[in-house]
């Protein structure tokens, strides 16, 4: 593929607001998971939340959009210069030529869930104040980033899950080759609620304790919240040898099992093989791995062994999920951001909460944190329906 | 963009296959409204069958019958899924055993509550490992799964099913939310012309509103506006009818998609 320069950041997760607050607490490896404290849910387990969503209400004009799913999605337009970045590109390109394309597995279906405790007891309506299309609906998330922008070019939410907001790279290179648009904001958000707690409780894969990424008696994932903006331009004739680039996408399907991996991580592989042709790469031009690792048994076991069919065990390895807990249809982006920290700061993220390594899965994974140059990173995310995607980031080769 | 339409899937209310409905949307035999004829799929195997819900039915009629007609391997087309809801009565299941304690939401129950269950069903049954995406753009969720659809075609040169499909809330979603009817519909999309193509379609974003084309039969068009899915009907209808044919689909009010449609 022609690569992409991406021109500006955003996120907001349980580490904090910003992306200098992820980068200080990975320093400092400071976690954001702490026991469940969420509405009413009696589950034993750990989340990561971002506390600040509470009190916070949306922008007043799209207050029908008002949901925990949204005011997070507007919090982190709010970081890092981001709403002030796409407000150049849009004087640059014009608002009808950037795209819109992001990614949540639950969008607000928070305020569905409390709605149905408010259903109207001789009726059974839902509440005058529940709005569906501003806040269950998929689309909601992308719908409410395009106005709070001012954005009017084609925008769209896809929803697979756990590799919701990576597969969003894929479609907007698509849209900016195909010359549909000039630039894109690409994401994702997804944030708390019981729907994915209880429902990740009743398959097993929820942990009682923080999760364990790739540690020998990992038993299952800690749910987060959290939200990451990218924007996408194309890239000039020249481009900056500091530039940051998304270099390769690539995606697959597991064809297996709607919520167990491949046990030999076919689909897996198949993502990170193509994401390197799509980017012209070998395995060895890869310095740092920021692996899916949800800390369920069989996820890390079956990554690991594509990681190791594809990479061997010579590149550094990490899960930061430790850090901010599985966010879901928002792991990816916050993902690929890291590992442009990764990048930019020649840092190699470690583990935290990983004890002992899982002495069958042989690759190159790090327990603590380290330095080293690092110019190309590799970003996995798969989710439920076998759906797999990898991203190449980086400088120019 | 220009893509190839290779194979139709079709089912809806009194719709029911490609080649009964191509003579209803060519006009050669009237529309009557009449319960959508749902059915499990012998594609997937017996437990995934069981825990199929009405829009993996749709999904798997229309897929299965756009290849039927293609010939093509299903293992060898990228697919895209779009939707405006997933699948809706699992939704609201969902939120009932949420609002009341104990709040014991089955596995079943949550891995077919992602928006992409019906594309890992798929993926399951036809045993592709090719790229699949599952997107949502409210009432231009058509118009969206045909753009990506053929930017997937355009640049990838991919083999791409597009599969959209809706179906109806229970109560108390319906009244909010209100779709007409279960309805499904399939599009196999190739770069090149085969000797199975059935026409060229030509695909442009424009930017601005457009009155959309509509249907000439009024329950067609109720049809039309009442399901975010069988927004595509004016290009199913294009299709049957075998001529060439201008199709103006809105993508909310900023855009819309500008179709030209000439048969192969």
């Amino acid at each position: 593929m022609q690569p992409l320069v991406i021109s500006h950041t955003a996120l907001a997760n349980s580490l904090g607001l910003g992306v200098s607050a992820t980068m200080d607490a990975l320093r400092s490896r400071r976690s954001g998971l702490a026991p469940c404290a969420f509405e009413d849910v009696d589950l034993e387990t750990y989340i990561a939340k971002v506390e600040a969503l509470d009190d916070f209400r949306v922008r007043a004009d799209l207050s029908a959009w008002d949901c925990r799913n949204n005011r997070l999605a507007q919090l982190c337009l709010e970081q890092d210069g981001f709403a002030q970045a796409v407000e150049l590109a849009k004087r640059k390109y014009g608002a009808s030529r950037i795209g819109v394309f992001l990614g949540t597995s639950t969008s607000g279906i928070l305020q569905t869930e409390l709605a149905y405790r408010r259903l109207d007891p001789d009726t059974g309506a839902l509440p005058p104040d529940f709005h569906y299309a501003e806040t269950q609906n998929s689309y909601s998330l992308a719908g409410f980033v395009l106005r709070y922008l001012g954005l009017s070019g084609p925008s769209f939410v896809v929803s697979s899950a756990c590799s919701s907001s990576v597969k969003v790279f894929a479609n907007a290179q698509r849209m900016m080759a195909a010359g549909v648009c000039d630039a894109a904001v690409v994401g994702g958000t997804d944030s708390l609620c019981l729907s994915t707690l209880y429902g990740f409780n009743s398959l097993g894969l929820v942990s009682h304790q923080p999760c364990r990424p790739y540690d020998a008696e990992r038993d299952g994932i800690s749910i987060g919240e959290g939200a990451g903006f990218v924007l996408l331009e194309k890239a000039p004739a020249q481009v900056s040898p500091d530039a940051m680039l998304l270099l390769g996408v690539g995606e697959s399907s597991d064809a297996y099992h709607m919520s167990t991996p491949h046990p030999e991580g076919l689909g897996a592989r198949l993502a990170m093989q193509r994401a390197l042709g799509s980017a012209g790469l070998q395995a060895s031009d890869i310095d740092y791995i920021n692996l899916h690792g949800t800390a369920t048994k069989s996820n890390d076991a079956s990554e690991g062994k594509a990681v190791a069919d594809v990479f061997g065990a010579s590149v550094p390895c990490s899960s930061t999920k430790g850090w901010t807990g599985h966010q879901l249809g928002a792991a990816g982006v916050t993902e690929a951001i890291i590992a442009m920290l990764a990048i930019e700061h020649n840092f190699l993220p470690g583990s935290i909460n990983t004890r002992q390594l899982d002495p069958a899965i042989a690759i190159d994974y790090r327990i603590e944190n380290g330095a080293g140059k690092v110019n190309r990173v590799l970003s996995n995310s798969f989710g439920f329906g076998g759906s797999n995607c990898s991203l190449v980031l980086g400088r120019k080769a | 963009m220009r893509v190839f339409v290779e194979g139709v899937g079709l089912l809806g209310p009194g719709l029911d296959g490609w080649p009964a409905g191509r003579a209803v949307l060519a006009g050669e035999s009237a529309y009557q409204a009449a319960p959508t004829n749902l059915r499990s799929s012998d594609m997937l195997p017996a437990p995934e069958r069981r825990r199929a819900g009405v829009p993996i039915k749709l999904a798997l009629a229309v897929g299965q019958e756009a290849f039927l007609q293609s010939g093509r391997d299903t293992r060898t087309a990228a697919t895209v899924f779009t939707s405006s809801g997933g699948d809706n009565d699992n939704a609201h299941a969902i939120n009932g055993i949420l609002a009341t304690a104990p709040r014991e939401v089955s596995p079943t129950r949550f891995h077919n509550s992602v928006h992409n269950a019906a594309a890992g069903y798929w993926c399951i049954a036809a045993g592709t490992h090719e790229p699949s995406t599952s997107l949502c753009a409210h009432d231009a969720s058509f118009a969206a799964g045909l753009l990506e659809s053929a930017t997937q075609v355009a640049v990838d040169g991919a083999v791409v099913v597009l599969i959209a499909y809706d179906h109806p809330y229970p109560e108390p979603l319906h009244t909010v939310r209100p779709i007409a009817a279960p309805f499904g519909m399939a599009l196999i999309l190739t770069a090149q012309q085969t000797d199975k193509s059935l026409a060229a379609i030509t695909v442009e974003l424009v930017a601005g509103g457009a009155s959309e084309t509509t249907m000439q039969d009024a329950g067609l068009d109720a049809l039309r506006r009442g399901v975010p899915a069988a927004r595509g009907l004016p290009l199913l209808a294009a299709l049957a009818s075998g001529k060439p044919t201008q199709i103006s689909l809105a993508w909310f009010a900023d855009n819309h998609l500008k179709l030209g449609v000439t048969p192969c």
